[in-house]
């Protein structure tokens, strides 16, 4: 009879958990995220170089294209990293059987979206006034608000990376100059080690 | 009193324990959500629903996606305060072993 009723709170507990929150997301998701993000990194610094090293103080010069380049580059990233995450958490559901769509499927993306929406209006004004400076910053800081808010509805530990990127974010408020090294560690190795850290934690068997 | 007495028996079966833990957490569910999160055939589902609705503790509404009906559940305040007893009866269950 004991042993009943332990489990008995125990299926109530899983259910509770299981039924609120969206458990498909994949380690993996992560680690690719990370990649695209230190990929990304790697041209951008590529391209800045470049510019500094050929073009700057020569009537070639045209920031603007260093701009136009630089936000394709970030673009390219944040979508192949979005393809990345979604393939991987689709392999993943369907590996375990449950339906990717659903309410807390739902509940997640509306509650990381929303920062991140207006993190993107915020940061597309920030580069109309010509603050590029805090660019990289608010990029970090909104997607770790994101991450902690969302953490309610998906693995709690989630919440982690968001700290991480708040920090990041914080650091790179006051050392802009080393905003592109921020940006890699916060995108590109925090999504690293928090996808292999979870990939460890659940998905290793 | 006896624990085992305050326990209720509408809660004996694992799947009506899921169907209103799931559903205290998430105000409104659909049949296929249920039934997907629980596992089990839809005829199943619908019997164990069907319990728990005829001793007042869901209610049910019915609604249309497009041609589909599509039925969600939620818990009504009795079956809240029932399954809370149930929780405070198994607590004092473990407490009398401890």
């Amino acid at each position: 009879m004991e042993t009943s009723s332990y489990q008995d709170l125990r299926e109530i507990r899983q259910m509770m958990e299981k039924s609120s929150r969206f458990i498909s997301l994949s380690g993996w998701s992560g680690i690719a995220a990370g990649f695209s993000a230190l990929a990304g990194a790697f041209f951008a610094n590529r391209y800045i170089k470049a510019y500094y090293a050929n073009a700057y103080g020569t009537p070639d010069a045209c920031p603007a294209c260093l701009k136009q380049d630089l936000i394709v580059i970030a673009g390219l990233v944040f979508i192949s990293a979005l393809v990345l995450a979604f393939f991987f958490t689709y392999t993943r559901s369907k590996k375990d059987g449950v339906a990717i769509w659903g309410t807390t499927a739902r509940k997640l993306l509306w509650n990381t979206m929303l920062p991140m929406a207006i993190g993107a209006v915020f940061i597309f004004h920030l580069m109309e006034m010509q603050y590029y400076s805090l660019v990289g910053a608010s990029s970090l800081l909104f997607y770790g608000l994101a991450l902690v808010n969302g953490s309610k509805y998906t693995l709690g530990e989630i919440r982690f990376l968001g700290y991480g990127q708040l920090l990041t974010g914080l650091y790179c408020l006051w050392f802009p100059g080393n905003g592109l090294a921020a940006w890699a560690f916060g995108f590109g190795i925090l999504h690293i080690v928090y996808g292999i850290a979870m990939w460890w934690k659940y998905e290793r068997n | 009193m006896n624990p085992i007495d305050q326990l209720n028996k509408i809660f004996d079966s694992r799947i009506r324990l899921g169907i209103m833990s799931s559903l205290l957490v998430n105000e409104k569910m659909s049949f296929n959500e249920l039934k997907e999160l629980i596992g089990v055939t839809d005829g199943n589902l619908a019997s164990h629903l069907k319990t728990l609705e005829d001793s007042g503790y869901l209610k049910v509404q019915k609604g249309f996606i497009g041609r589909k009906t599509n039925t969600s559940y939620s818990v009504t305040k009795a079956g809240e305060k029932a399954f809370k007893q149930h929780l405070d009866a198994l607590e004092k269950m473990i407490r009398s072993i401890q």
